[in-house]
């Protein structure tokens, strides 16, 4: 695995991250880490253990809650909150994937998404949440004394939790735990017939992906200062499904371009499009089903290699 | 009164024992009290028509069904309420009628699948996979007996069949088992395919025992110790090859009629 030109290309993409507030206002890189992180927790699930789940904006949204509710009305310093965001989103991964791994395919994406509009209601009505005006006015707080207020210095500390995450997702793809995912994603019941009790790893799995969505969606709330019901809303976790493939699903890297394309090209369309964002989501959804499914990252691998020459790996 | 003698810890000289195995599916008899020993050491065919049973019989003996009455006995111990993963960590491995491979993981890491259980750390996703490269002689060692240490590095969805099958079987060693089931392991292949999945299923039946599901008679009669008929989920005849080809009721369930001889009867 000493691959120098990857090694090489993650060291630019750091060196880029860390000048980048320089040129490019930081909060808008902080929102496309932030949705980078969630669809890299997807791509766990979907593209390395190859379940569909339709409900992960539940996972997000708990924790941006959770994070958001403990830092301002517990007053616990940000690093707690955030840890506090994915225990609480890694908890509810444990409760849902332990019945939606049950059933496979479409049902289990139609129980994830069942019970993450179940989550959606209880947010709509539970005093906590804010209802409909959301969780508003959450402090960012201090961090070793420096005040995260401002937004460059909340920049670095923000970075170094997101490559810390990039790290751990990459390593579990990478790890005796990753290479049985995939045999399970490869032929579940081969591997069940070589003695893997394959609803633990899938399990494992889907709570390790709702924990990392849930680091995401609190790093959000930390981000922004408030959590709204569009953190739960299913729209989100379509968002993250449209990320992902669009990316390159079972790619480390494809999500995180996924997510820097959607977020910037909303960002940008606001203003300009007004409603006409979702149509334009519609189409690029439609063309990259249609024309390029392995996405950008995954295409983009494909093309190296059939101009080396390399085989697949 | 077998299965008293065995529970007093005495070795049965039958590794696999069923009785009365039946499974039914809404109303369709599929596999109907079947009782069949598997003589350890052997290798052991079951044929039959096609629709017979014989695959059923399979997922029944693997736990990939569960029973609808009737009893398994592997070891002498009663596996017929056990998970199918439970059942290979005891001995009992199976492969697939439709090539069972990992498709886009490569040969090496296919067999590398089925040796990692075992080192404890297929939970460990903090861990590289570097660790893994620990089982790599063993894996190649494994490739090396079905001939396909060469191709190695080559992913397993780009080889032909017969390579497909013989991955398999090297998986399927890889977890060492007391008794291989092995399901149509010579099927959609041509002849020197067949040729050298014989060959290898006479070398590693060598310490093991061998329970396969065939169509292909010159295989059957080549390597087989043992056979049993099914027709229609129950047995038909049992024995060994001779005896077998030489039952009226065997040629006439294949050929419809009874007088031809049961060589001729479809590979």
């Amino acid at each position: 695995m000493k691959n120098t030109p990857v090694r090489i290309g993650y060291l630019l993409a750091l060196a880029a991250l860390l000048a980048a507030p320089a040129l490019i206002y930081p909060v808008l890189i902080m929102k496309v880490l932030c949705f980078a992180l969630f669809a890299c927790a997807y791509n766990l699930l979907l593209g390395y253990t190859g379940l569909l789940s339709f409900g992960h904006a539940a996972f997000f949204g708990a924790a941006a809650f959770v994070a958001g509710h403990a830092i301002k009305v517990w007053a616990l310093p940000p690093l707690l909150g955030l840890a506090a965001g994915t225990l609480a989103a890694a908890a509810l991964g444990w409760a849902v994937g332990a019945l939606a791994i049950r059933r496979q395919g479409i049902y289990f994406a139609m129980i994830t998404l069942a019970l993450a509009q179940l989550l959606y209601f209880i947010c709509l009505r539970a005093p906590f949440t804010g209802g409909e005006n959301g969780l508003q006015g959450v402090p960012r707080g201090t961090l070793f004394g420096l005040d995260l207020a401002d937004d460059h210095t909340l920049y670095y500390p923000f970075v170094a939790v997101f490559v810390c995450a990039f790290w751990l997702i990459r390593r579990t793809i990478h790890s005796p735990f990753g290479q049985t995912l995939r045999a399970i994603r490869e032929n579940e019941a081969r591997a069940l017939s070589l003695g893997y009790d394959v609803d633990r790893y899938k399990l494992l799995a889907f709570v390790l992906s709702a924990g990392l969505a849930g680091l995401a969606g609190a790093l959000k709330t930390l981000l922004f200062g408030f959590a709204t019901l569009t953190d739960v809303h299913w729209h989100t976790s379509g968002e993250v499904v449209l990320m992902t493939l669009l990316g390159g699903m079972g790619t480390v890297f494809g999500p995180v371009a996924g997510a820097s394309v959607i977020v910037l090209l909303q960002t940008e369309l606001a203003d300009k499009a007004g409603s006409l964002v979702t149509v334009v989501m519609g189409l690029i959804f439609i063309f990259c089903v249609l024309a390029f499914r392995r996405g950008i990252v995954g295409e983009a691998v494909a093309l190296y290699r059939r101009m080396t020459g390399v085989k697949t790996r | 009164m077998a299965q008293r003698a065995s529970d007093a810890g005495q070795p049965s000289p039958y590794i696999l024992e069923t009785s009365g195995l039946m499974k039914e599916f809404r109303g369709f008899v599929a596999v109907d009290g079947v009782d069949l020993k598997v003589r350890r050491g052997s290798i052991h065919a079951l044929i039959g028509p096609n629709g017979a049973g014989k695959t059923t019989c399979f997922n029944l003996l693997t736990k990939f069904l569960q029973p609808t009455r009737g009893s398994i006995r592997f070891n002498g111990r009663d596996i017929t309420r056990e998970a199918p993963q439970r059942i290979a960590r005891l001995g009992l491995v199976r492969s697939f009628q439709i090539s069972a491979v990992f498709p886009h993981l490569t040969v090496l890491e296919n067999v590398r699948i089925a040796l990692q259980r075992a080192l404890g750390t297929t939970f460990h996703f903090w861990k590289s996979e570097r660790s893994l490269a620990a089982l790599d002689e063993r894996a190649l060692a494994l490739l090396a007996e079905v001939g396909l240490a060469e191709h190695a590095g080559m992913v397993a969805v780009e080889m032909p069949y017969g390579r497909k099958r013989a991955l398999e079987i090297a998986t399927t060693l890889a977890l060492d088992p007391e008794l291989m089931l092995l399901d149509e392991p010579t099927q959609g292949m041509g002849h020197e395919d067949v040729d050298r999945v014989m060959q290898l299923i006479r070398k590693v039946a060598a310490d093991r025992t061998v329970l396969m599901v065939e169509h292909n008679m010159k295989v059957v009669s080549g390597i087989c110790d043992a056979i049993t008929v099914l027709a229609r989920g129950a047995v038909l005849a049992e024995g060994d090859y001779a005896a077998v080809s030489a039952n009226e009721a065997v040629i006439e369930a294949y050929m419809g009629s009874s007088g031809a001889a049961l060589a001729g009867a479809p590979a």
